[in-house]
């Protein structure tokens, strides 16, 4: 099995603070937007470098979505930043009105996603942000992996010409992939090969998936590893590929089971080639208080569980 | 460029019968507020704003821009649009066409010249706008952007979101007006919503407030004189428009109930009668 190195535990936010500056000191027109959350979306950076080019909205989201697309119409490639949930649920109409129909070049950029915002509870634990935002045409949603992968769909989503949500998370995490490796919009990365059985993954659930793989090979199972930082629009040819070599796929991601990668990845399967799936994921269900970790257990949304969904779902081949 | 009040009044007698024969030919509509606005934003197209339609992109550089958030008031918009010479006016007659460029609300996706940003889900537009005006600033742009928001609209609580973020971003070179006449689906707005004193409130939100009466030219132009001369202030502008529902026919006049309903052809001539013919010509 190929072998990935964890460099030092990162938050993939700050990934995005760093890719954020980049794109700013690359591109005078890129400006960012908060609403009151500029620490924690680690854009402090952008904002010291750029005072003129940092806009603080206050807790006032709605009006940041529209703003941001005034921004856009006038040349601006503003940079929305705040919790998953209030730039997605809190603020979906307006997302669709202003950034998604009005086609403005706004990036949404969508920290503390999924449960692993922990302590917070479930009200600022968006398992649904996903669905929303594949349901609006046209959306390009990104969901990178860990720190490096970050930095760079970041500087991807600045030079793309359209909306996109970008989508990161609050904790510390493995950083493992390479430092400078080009983010690729819509292309799907294949981390490891393995012919038994494909473990599709996005986010934080990429390296659960690879600990998975580690764990299953001991056993003799040989896991493909699928990197899927691109969820819309889906590398569907790389998805198809790798089930028909391997015959079953489990789908993890820190997600409600509504609408999220599973649903797009069997959507494409079920047309295409029909395939026993197992889905890893948040279930029909609201988070709660708790670490990261314990909750990510409790949910059953870790390698643990990756193992245990990959064997079921070889059983039904 | 400047137009006397009796150029203006022939303009937007033209424009209050392409928005009647506009919702009667597509069976569906907002006459109501389109001629409570008429006046305002005649004026505003035809006396006020720098623009060009030979030269307009939807980036709006060098030229002011204008953000319709109430976004049901299509009528007017694209008979002004059309008049100003944006877009022929023979293609009013396209009207919620299935596949026509004039979409039931504002869109930008059928390119229609003119038109900025998508709207017609409430409350939005007045972000947007300043978003534009933040976008000026930025460039150094001098020219300014305007907003039409409705009273009933104003009842949303992003537009008072956007009051405070254009205070807080000192955008003098915002100009927002609200078509004031205390109309909305339901009925009048104090007995739907009892939204109160709406000066009072923009005034306590620290924006330059003007009342004018929005079917007298020479009002109108003195509100745009003020809200321009606010330039350099800190302070955007908001124009508080006073008008009636249905302004230039006597049964649509003052009444909710033609915010989105249609005229019977009866009806349709009646109106156009009372409004009399230009030498514009219909559509």
């Amino acid at each position: 099995m190929k072998k990935y190195t964890d460099t030092g535990k990162k938050d993939t936010r700050s990934g995005f603070g760093v890719g954020l500056l980049k794109a700013g000191q690359a591109d005078p027109r890129v400006v960012a937007l908060t609403a009151d959350l500029k620490g924690s979306l680690k854009m402090d950076a952008f904002a010291a470098e750029f005072p003129e080019r940092f806009i603080q909205c206050g807790i006032a989201e709605a009006n940041m979505v529209g703003a941001a697309a005034g921004l856009a119409i006038t040349g601006k490639i503003p940079f929305i930043g705040s919790f998953a949930e209030f730039v997605t649920g809190r603020v979906y109409d307006q997302i669709r009105q202003e950034v998604s129909y009005g086609n403005t070049n706004v990036k949404i950029a969508s920290s503390h996603a999924g449960i692993t915002l922990g302590e917070d509870g479930a009200t600022h634990q968006t398992m649904e942000d996903l669905a929303l935002m594949r349901a609006l045409p046209g959306m390009v949603i990104l969901n990178p992996c860990d720190f490096n992968q970050t930095v760079q769909a970041t500087l991807a989503a600045a030079k793309y010409e359209g909306p996109v949500y970008l989508r990161f998370g609050r904790p510390s995490v493995p950083n493992f992939t390479p430092e400078d490796e080009e983010f690729v919009i819509g292309k799907a990365i294949i981390m490891n090969e393995g012919t038994d059985v494909t473990l599709i993954a996005t986010g934080h659930t990429v390296w659960e998936s690879l600990l998975a793989a580690e764990a299953l090979e001991a056993e003799g199972i040989k896991a493909e590893v699928i990197d899927i930082a691109t969820i819309k629009p889906l590398d569907e040819k790389a998805v198809i590929a790798s089930a028909k070599k391997t015959g079953a796929v489990v789908v993890a991601e820190e997600h409600n089971m509504a609408g999220g990668l599973g649903e797009a990845v069997a959507g494409v399967l079920a047309r295409e080639l029909p395939t026993p799936m197992v889905f890893v994921n948040g279930e029909d269900k609201f988070g709660q208080s708790g670490t990261p970790a314990a909750l990510m257990e409790a949910y059953g949304i870790d390698a643990k569980h990756i193992v245990l969904a990959a064997k079921k779902v070889i059983a039904k081949k | 460029m400047a137009k006397t009040n009796e150029e203006l009044k022939q303009i937007a007698t033209q424009v209050r019968r392409d928005i009647l024969r506009m919702v009667c030919m597509a069976k569906s509509g907002h006459p109501g507020g389109s001629m409570s606005s008429t006046d305002i934003l005649t004026t505003l197209y035809f006396n006020e704003m720098k623009q060009d339609p030979a030269t307009w992109t939807r980036d709006g550089k060098g030229q002011d821009m204008f953000i319709l958030s109430a976004g049901h008031m299509t009528p007017v918009y694209y008979s002004i649009l059309s008049r100003a010479g944006y877009f022929p006016a023979s293609e009013l007659a396209t009207f919620r066409q299935m596949g026509a460029r004039l979409q039931g609300h504002p869109s930008i996706r059928k390119g229609l010249p003119g038109v900025f940003q998508a709207s017609g889900s409430l409350g939005q537009g007045l972000s947007a706008a300043a978003g534009l005006a933040k976008g000026k600033k930025l460039d150094k742009d001098d020219n300014f952007v305007y907003c039409l928001c409705g009273d009933g609209e104003s009842e949303e609580g992003q537009i008072w979101e956007a009051g405070m973020f254009a205070v807080f971003h000192k955008l003098d070179n915002l100009i927002a007006m609200t078509d004031w006449n205390g109309k909305q689906i339901d009925g009048p707005v104090e007995e739907v919503a009892g939204e109160g004193d709406l000066a009072a409130k923009w005034e306590a939100w620290g924006w330059n407030v003007i009342v004018a009466d929005g079917h007298d030219f020479d009002s109108i132009k003195q509100a745009f004189a003020l809200a321009k001369a606010g330039k350099g202030s800190g302070k955007p502008a908001m124009i508080l428009f006073k008008t009636e529902m249905g302004h230039g026919v006597d049964f649509m006049a003052g009444t909710h109930k033609w915010h989105g309903s249609v005229p019977k052809p009866e009806q349709l001539e009646d109106a156009l009668k009372q409004l009399g013919e230009t030498p514009l010509g219909d559509f």
